[in-house]
């Protein structure tokens, strides 16, 4: 186990390595002209640019400017913006937002999409089976962008139930936004939960469950939630690490100051030693809790054995 | 082969399948005609309400974008008076005017043209993405294989709309042709560039699958050509859940091109599109919601054709989870 | 329905114990699946007996209902799509199909255990041997966690698995196909029950292990006086350890009989189907002769005798004797010899071949 996890470990590093370099070469080697956009409309002298272009190492090649970027990583110096805010700076202070809406949203969706999925997996083809069908299918259906902006304005100004954008009034506020950044994954966790109970309902062991004379409880939670939940679990996981990336959406409409909101404010200004963090960051968070549901995995099904 | 052997091969395929599902009656599967995957599976569709809905709204909206004109009952998207500004919908102007007193049923109408033709091309760009590099992995395998699957994670770990709106923002201010147009060419490029990991990753496990059964084997011992083992025996393989995937993802990245529109990277105006809809539209909401409402009713009942189409043809291709 | 069970009772069987009575009684089972695709006749009325102690081998093809009929009778069936529609089940002395869910729970394991085919799928992979086990203690006897795992040990020790109290927290996919279909055995027996149903229990082994398995269960069924039904296709199998046999077909028992009686002198042209069909040590380089056509479909099985399709005895039309017409007349499971019933309207005849 311990060998898997540090090969995988290993793994990830080159994985890591592309990635960053990819929006590394996206943001610097097709470059508009960041100085320009930085110094907006006002007539830039030629002396200011040339420091400005020394200063964020525009004119060396694509490798070197990247290499010397890895260099800086090693001592945690991620850069600074145009402002000369340091990159590391941004992240912490914006980090904190989209972790808390990420754990808002992953909650919801482990207690709803779990619950509606075990409530239609267990007595399929019934009512609320079909409710279950129906709603998971219409909120796949609804682009994040439409129902962030239904949601808003139904619960936010209609009923005045949640605030409409913000995060002035603490975890209050992240509850709206939360359920819209949850929704599709909420949905895909109905339906995942669905299936797998239903499958493993007919599954020879809870025959054997039944026919050894268990009580319908034990038969049920033991014998088919504990298994069927194995998937569901693990979706969950490598859920967290792909909201953690997947907010600029919901950010964006709900004027959520995170990192997703960052990262998009960034790609405007074209401050790239801002994206290239944040996005490597994002990527990291991907690829890591990737990795933890595979360990999870293996905790939760003993027939899965690493090494 | 014979039809008796073909009788007792199947004979022994039912005796062997009472390993599992004991209670299962067996309905003689060995007298009822031998139906094709296709023709089950279409069996199956005609069954399924999802599969009609979807197949209504879809064609629905493919004959909207052919024809617009004919849905936006004769109104001009372009010809607009500032007189208008923001009227609510009337029976005369179903959906109401927008800001600038253009009839907003002929703009939302004409939208669909733009969406289906983005959606369509960024999803054949994913196609040939992912079935080439798919192919090439998993025939080759080894060396090549793992090269290809380091760079499919690589892309996989980044989300779609973040890479996407990377390479558009940075698309108009480069020499690269088509990226560099604003254009539904360019959203359809980014879409594919960050969103054909899926495919390859299906058609890379089907080729293994494939590659590795008998008749593969069969056609290599009787001299037949890699290319030829490729195109004839192994893709058409991948072609059930290629499509499964395709149908959906048309969807997936219907929405993908309204949310980067949205967000001021995708079609800039004079475009019509549904995100630039929805995105001149928040700033009203209070006073004119219908300026969002509607597209989005449009655009999500697009992405749910094509979702529910996708759904139901999993549900009809794929035997493991019939009920 | 004209099969009895009345005959079987009180027929003069090996019962290795007179004085015991029949501990399970089947009578006139009806067993449907109400599919989509339409009703399929799973069980069409069977009957049987087991006494204390008795081995009753159930021989049948894939889908003829032996393992259905056994489903029925542990109250496992799906359903839906699985409807009893008729018929009883008495299990000493009282109907279970009458009995609440909770009555009829209670004998799942002291009373009536089974072991299915493939015990790896058959055990649930995320939980050890050991705690499945003594699931059986802690279910029906309210033992402890601590309780149960230690007389689940003591189980696997008398299934003889080697170094039991080593293995116990072992998965089930750590063991092998024997080892595993023992700890199914041991599952079984943990409360003693009065009735082992074994569904094709060596079916998915090899064939030595086959053997060592198959003599377990004999030296079990020695030392508990448990009665056991043995669902099998494998007629080796039967030959071996079974006291009476019911050949199952189309989802009705078409004979019954002692072992030695039935195997040596078949009275129904399906049985002596089957026993054509078996390899012969001193019939070297001859041909076997297989049954000729395919099992029947069971959500249209052919009018009058369910076999003649593929009978080469099947009389029709002038033929046939009267109300004997095997195309349109349904044989009754009858008295044919002392000890021995089928279902032909000619088993005198095939008797005598």
């Amino acid at each position: 186990m311990g060998r898997y996890v540090a090969r995988r470990l290993l793994l990830t590093i080159p994985v890591l390595i592309g990635a960053s370099f990819l929006i590394f070469a996206m943001v610097y080697a097709l470059p508009g002209d960041p100085i320009r956009a930085l110094a907006g409309d006002r007539p830039l002298s030629a002396a200011v640019e040339a420091q400005l272009k020394a200063q964020f190492h525009l004119n060396d090649p694509l490798l070197v400017q990247y290499g010397k970027y890895v260099g800086n990583l090693t001592h945690l110096d991620l850069g600074t913006d145009f402002h000369q805010r340091p990159v590391l700076e941004i992240i912490t202070n914006r980090l904190p937002v989209t972790a808390k809406l990420t754990l808002v949203a992953v909650l919801l969706e482990a207690a709803i999409g779990l619950t509606a999925g075990v409530l239609a997996g267990i007595r399929r083809n019934g009512y609320f089976d079909n409710v279950v069908l129906v709603s998971t299918t219409l909120i796949i259906s609804i682009p994040i962008l439409v129902l962030a902006f239904v949601s808003q304005y139904v619960f936010g100004l209609k009923f005045g139930w949640f605030p409409i954008a913000g995060i002035q009034q603490g975890w209050y506020s992240y509850l709206l936004p939360g359920l819209v950044l949850a929704s599709g994954s909420l949905a895909y966790v109905a339906r995942l939960t669905r299936t797998s109970i239903a499958e493993n309902m007919r599954a020879d062991y809870v025959r054997t469950a039944r026919a050894k004379g268990l009580p319908n409880r034990t038969v049920i939670i033991r014998h088919t939630l504990r298994n069927s939940l194995i998937p569901v679990i693990t979706f969950i996981g490598a859920d967290v690490g792909a909201l953690l990336g997947g907010a600029i959406v919901t950010e964006a409409v709900f004027n959520i100051p995170g990192i997703g909101r960052a990262v998009f404010d960034a790609v405007r200004g074209q401050e790239g030693a801002v994206v290239v963090g944040i996005v490597t960051l994002m990527v990291f968070f991907f690829i890591f809790f990737n990795l933890v549901v595979d360990v999870l995995y293996a905790v939760l099904d003993p027939r899965i054995r690493y090494d | 082969m014979t039809d008796q052997q073909q009788e007792d091969l199947r004979h022994d395929l039912v005796e062997a399948g009472t390993t599992t599902g004991l209670a299962a009656p067996s309905v003689d599967v060995t007298s009822d005609r031998q139906n094709s995957l296709w023709s089950d599976a279409w069996a199956q569709l005609r069954r399924n309400p999802l599969f009609w809905i979807g197949a209504f709204l879809g064609v629905f909206f493919l004959v909207m974008a052919l024809a617009p004109s004919v849905f936006a009952r004769g109104a001009d998207p372009r010809a607009c008076a500032l007189t208008n500004s923001k009227l609510p919908p009337s029976s005369a102007h179903w959906m109401g005017f927008d800001q600038q007193g253009c009839d907003y049923l002929a703009n939302v109408v004409y939208g669909a043209r733009t969406s289906l033709t983005i959606g369509v091309l960024s999803v054949i760009g994913v196609l040939v993405l992912g079935v080439i590099v798919g192919a090439i992995a998993g025939y080759y395998g080894g060396f090549t294989d793992s090269l290809l699957a380091r760079i499919t994670d690589i892309f996989f770990a980044l989300p779609l709309i973040l890479g996407a709106l990377i390479l558009l923002r940075v698309g108009p201010s480069t020499n690269i042709p088509i990226l560099n147009t604003r254009g539904p060419g360019a959203v359809a490029v980014a879409l594919a560039a960050f969103g054909w990991m899926t495919a390859m990753r299906l058609v890379r496990s089907q080729v293994i699958a494939v590659k590795s059964s008998d008749y593969v084997a069969a056609a290599r011992a009787m001299g037949a050509s890699n290319l030829r083992i490729l195109t004839r025996h192994i893709l058409p393989n991948a072609v059930a859940p290629v499509l499964v995937f395709a149908t959906i993802t048309v969807g997936v990245l219907i929405a993908a091109e309204a949310t980067l529109t949205y967000l001021g990277v995708g079609l800039q105006r004079p475009a019509i599109s549904w995100g630039l809809q929805i995105s001149s539209g928040q700033s009203l909401l209070r006073t004119a919601p219908h300026l969002v409402l509607f597209p989005s009713i449009i655009l999500s009942l697009t992405v749910m054709a094509f979702i529910m189409l996708g759904d139901a043809l999993r549900d009809a291709l794929d035997p493991r989870q019939r009920s | 329905m004209s099969s009895s069970s009345g005959y079987l009772a009180s027929s003069p069987s090996l019962d290795p114990s007179p004085t015991a009575g029949a501990v399970l009684e089947v009578d006139d089972l009806h067993v449907e699946f109400r599919t989509r695709e339409g009703v399929v006749s799973a069980v069409n009325g069977i009957s049987y007996t087991v006494d204390q102690g008795e081995t009753l081998a159930i021989l049948g093809e894939s889908g003829s209902g032996k393992s259905v009929s056994a489903q029925a009778i542990m109250g496992i069936l799906d359903s839906p799509p699985a409807v009893i529609t008729g018929g009883g089940i008495n299990f000493q002395g009282r109907d279970i199909l009458a009995m609440t869910e909770e009555e009829q729970r209670q004998i799942r394991g002291p009373g009536i255990a089974m072991i299915f085919q493939d015990a790896l799928s058959a055990l649930n992979p995320v939980y050890s041997v050991g705690f499945q086990i003594g699931e059986m203690f802690r279910a029906h006897r309210g033992a402890s966690r601590k309780d149960a795992k230690k007389q689940a040990i003591e189980l696997m020790d008398r299934v003889r698995i080697p170094a039991a109290a080593r293995r116990v927290n072992d998965y089930p996919h750590q063991f092998s196909g024997g080892m595993r279909q023992r700890v199914m055995i041991a599952m079984a027996l943990a409360l003693d029950p009065r009735i082992l149903i074994a569904d094709e229990p060596t079916t998915a082994l090899d064939v030595t292990v086959q053997a060592q398995v198959m003599d377990l269960l004999k030296d079990l069924q020695r030392d508990t006086g448990m009665g056991l039904i043995l669902i099998t296709h494998d007629l080796g199998v039967v030959n071996e350890v079974a006291d009476r046999v019911a050949v199952m077909y189309a989802g009705r028992i078409v004979e019954t009989g002692t072992v030695d009686d039935v195997f040596t002198r078949p009275s129904m042209p399906y049985t002596v189907g089957l026993m054509n069909s078996i390899p012969q040590v001193d019939a070297k380089g001859g041909r076997l002769k297989p049954i000729v056509g395919q099992p029947p479909n069971l959500s249209r099985i052919p009018s009058g005798c369910p076999f003649h399709p593929r009978c080469p005895l099947a009389r029709t039309g002038p033929a046939a004797l009267p109300d004997r017409d095997c195309v349109s007349d349904l044989p009754p499971l009858r008295v044919v010899t002392v000890g021995r019933e089928a279902a032909c309207h000619y088993a005198e005849e095939v008797l005598d071949a």
